[in-house]
């Protein structure tokens, strides 16, 4: 390490000395991306391995004779709990609930974030910091209240379709949990667009008002047109979450047909009826965890900037 | 502190006298108000009012369904009881019990091993490029993925023990996962394996930003490598150990997901956090006034940690 960090000392030291640290940094280095790469690499090649090769071979190897049944399996037959339709249905479940929610979270993130960076009004700091704290909450502490609210709410929607044949969407767990999602995720949303905001020049604003540029023309002419890369990283942050949510799914569309994807999974996972294919729960980890991780591959760095926005309110 | 508003007030046309334009003029002053308060409300409504809703519950006698007639502190003093209540265990000493082993190795390792990691990976390595996104890539997945992943490689029969029993080391034994005393060390295990990347991310990015002149003066002073992190680098990473810690304390107080995925709750509700307690008695056990209580609790550990963390953020910000 010191011949890295000090050239004063590099030329003292030898050169054996030199290459030894570096060994050793580069083997700790590779040490731990075996480690981080270990869990994914199992399920990966697992997935791939039929159920004798499972039992009788090595979790490490290389399947013999890659196989993209489980693949199929997972998608189309796969049972959680009795009902065997694969994980094709809950998968669409997470689409239609996680697209939603990205953007109307979004769209009122850059708004509010907007409104309290360049229409402060008095107390706009406690508005936001109100807003802030509520990103932090344990959902705990919410969870049973907005269970009886959507309870009701689902009550009320019968009657609406009894009375008028519409129920316009009230008990419908893809409307719910979007309704969820955007209320949970306004705090995050409007924190990141706030922050970006903060350093957009005012002046332009000013010259724009001058003009005569109305509120809503100010935003989709010159706030929006500037805001490609934070609109990137909220909708990645909040896509993430929202489809890796475990919490709100399982307390608000826990059973039935209606499940997003990882209550599906982790009942995939915990089916015990017959012989339990882990192939094919393999393959249905994956197929879960496909959309996030192709995200993460595609825009990493927007991924990470978006964890440390979060982290790091500076 | 408010430039922006003070000149916008100047900047608005004056009041006009024609009762069209006055009113013209007030929605547009009011604007932006309007399209802030529907967010504000339903925090206002959804997450405040929710939480005052659920301290009611706690102090209700509420089973299967809510009551709303207060019967006093009830569910707090079990709660209370049960924390002293070691022998046999109650579920709630197991779930806090949990929440200090989880917490405090969780957190400790995270910080340590980020930081570790950090270090090395700012020693002008080549290849960095490949090996961050590699240490990172856990923390896009869900806790479930997580869950199932870990779950199948700690199993005995399948995973870790079962391949190196293969490679000849026969004696090798490792069942945490299935004993009710180690089972939540098995989250601790897959909680760092997600987290700590993301951690080691925040590190290097604070070790970035420290100035290169520094190290060099501190260098030609004649500071080993050692002495230069110890004595300068560690000190002026203390804001990025903070923000890990804020970030940790929080993600291991929420953590339920990992515990439902990797062991089941574990052998008799061995591996429970509170979350899982809450979730248990609320939705399961017809509990709803204690699950309330235990949310409560939950509630207020976060905000101790998290309130004094967010003034001192925005009265930094408004200086």
């Amino acid at each position: 390490m010191s011949a890295i960090t000090s050239p004063a000392r590099q030329a003292s030291s030898g050169l054996g000395a030199k290459t030894i640290n570096r060994i050793v940094i580069y083997g700790l280095l590779a040490l731990f991306a075996i480690f981080y790469l270990m869990p994914l690499f199992v399920m990966l090649v697992t997935s791939f391995k039929t159920m004798d090769e499972i039992q009788n071979g090595n979790m490490l190897s290389l399947p013999h004779a890659p196989t993209f049944a489980p693949w199929v399996k997972a998608w189309s037959e796969v049972c959680s709990g009795l009902t065997c339709v694969g994980m094709k249905g809950y998968f669409w479940n997470s689409i239609k609930m996680v697209v939603p929610a990205v953007l109307i979270s979004t769209l009122l993130g850059a708004l509010n974030g907007y409104v309290l960076t360049k229409w402060r009004f008095r107390g706009h700091t406690l508005v936001f910091a109100m807003m802030l704290f509520a990103c932090f909450i344990p959902f705990q502490s919410v969870l049973l209240p907005m269970a009886t609210i959507l309870g009701s709410l689902g009550r009320f929607g019968v009657t609406l379709q009894n009375a008028t044949g519409f129920n316009f969407g009230l008990g419908n767990s893809t409307v719910n949990l979007v309704f969820v999602h955007v209320v949970y995720g306004l705090g995050f949303t409007t924190l990141f667009f706030r922050n970006y905001y903060e350093a957009f020049p005012t002046e332009l604003i000013k010259a724009a008002q001058v003009d005569g540029a109305s509120f809503f023309q100010i935003f989709r002419r010159i706030m929006l047109p500037n805001s490609l890369p934070i609109i990137v990283v909220t909708v990645i942050y909040q896509f993430t979450n929202i489809w890796n949510d475990f919490l709100f799914a399982s307390a608000y569309a826990g059973s039935g047909d209606v499940m997003p994807m990882t209550v599906a999974l982790n009942n995939v996972v915990n089916t015990s009826t017959g012989v339990v294919e882990y192939n094919v729960n393999m393959a249905a980890a994956m197929i879960a965890a496909l959309p996030t991780l192709i995200v993460y591959v595609v825009a990493g760095r927007y991924f990470v900037r978006g964890l440390m926005a979060g982290a790091v309110k500076g | 502190m408010s430039t922006v508003a003070e000149t916008q007030i100047k900047l608005t046309p004056e009041h006009d006298a024609r009762p069209g334009a006055s009113v013209r003029s007030r929605l547009q002053d009011l604007l932006p108000k309007i399209v802030l308060a529907p967010s504000f409300a339903a925090t206002i409504v959804f997450v405040y009012g929710f939480i005052l809703w659920t301290i009611y519950l706690s102090f209700t006698n509420s089973k299967t369904f809510p009551s709303y007639a207060i019967t006093g502190a009830r569910a707090y003093q079990r709660l209370w009881r049960w924390t002293f209540e070691s022998d046999p265990p109650s579920s709630w000493y197991t779930s806090i019990t949990n929440m200090g082993i989880f917490g405090f190795l969780y957190i400790l390792i995270c910080l340590a091993l980020g930081l570790f990691l950090a270090i090395l990976l700012d020693q002008k390595i080549r290849g960095e490029g490949m090996l961050r996104p590699i240490y990172l890539y856990p923390m896009a997945l869900s806790f479930i993925v997580t869950g199932v992943a870990w779950k199948w490689f700690l199993d005995p029969g399948l995973g870790l023990e079962q391949t190196l029993h293969q490679w000849g080391w026969t004696s090798f034994h490792f069942d945490w996962i299935k004993n009710k005393d180690f089972v939540i060390y098995t989250v601790v295990i897959a909680g760092v394996w997600q987290a700590s990347g993301f951690i080691m991310a925040m590190f290097l990015a604070g070790l970035r930003g420290i100035d290169g002149e520094i190290m060099k003066a501190a260098q030609i002073d004649g500071a080993s490598t050692f002495q230069l992190y110890r004595r300068i680098v560690i000190p002026m990473l203390r804001p990025v150990f903070l923000s890990a810690f804020i970030v940790l304390a929080h993600l291991a107080i929420k953590s339920y997901d990992l515990v439902v995925a990797l062991t089941s709750g574990g052998p008799g509700g061995s591996a429970w956090l509170p979350s899982n307690f809450m979730y248990e008695f609320t939705f399961k056990r017809n509990e709803m006034a204690v699950g309330s209580a235990s949310a409560v609790i939950m509630l207020m550990t976060i905000t101790a940690i998290i309130v004094p963390y967010l003034y001192s953020e925005l009265r930094e910000k408004s200086r």
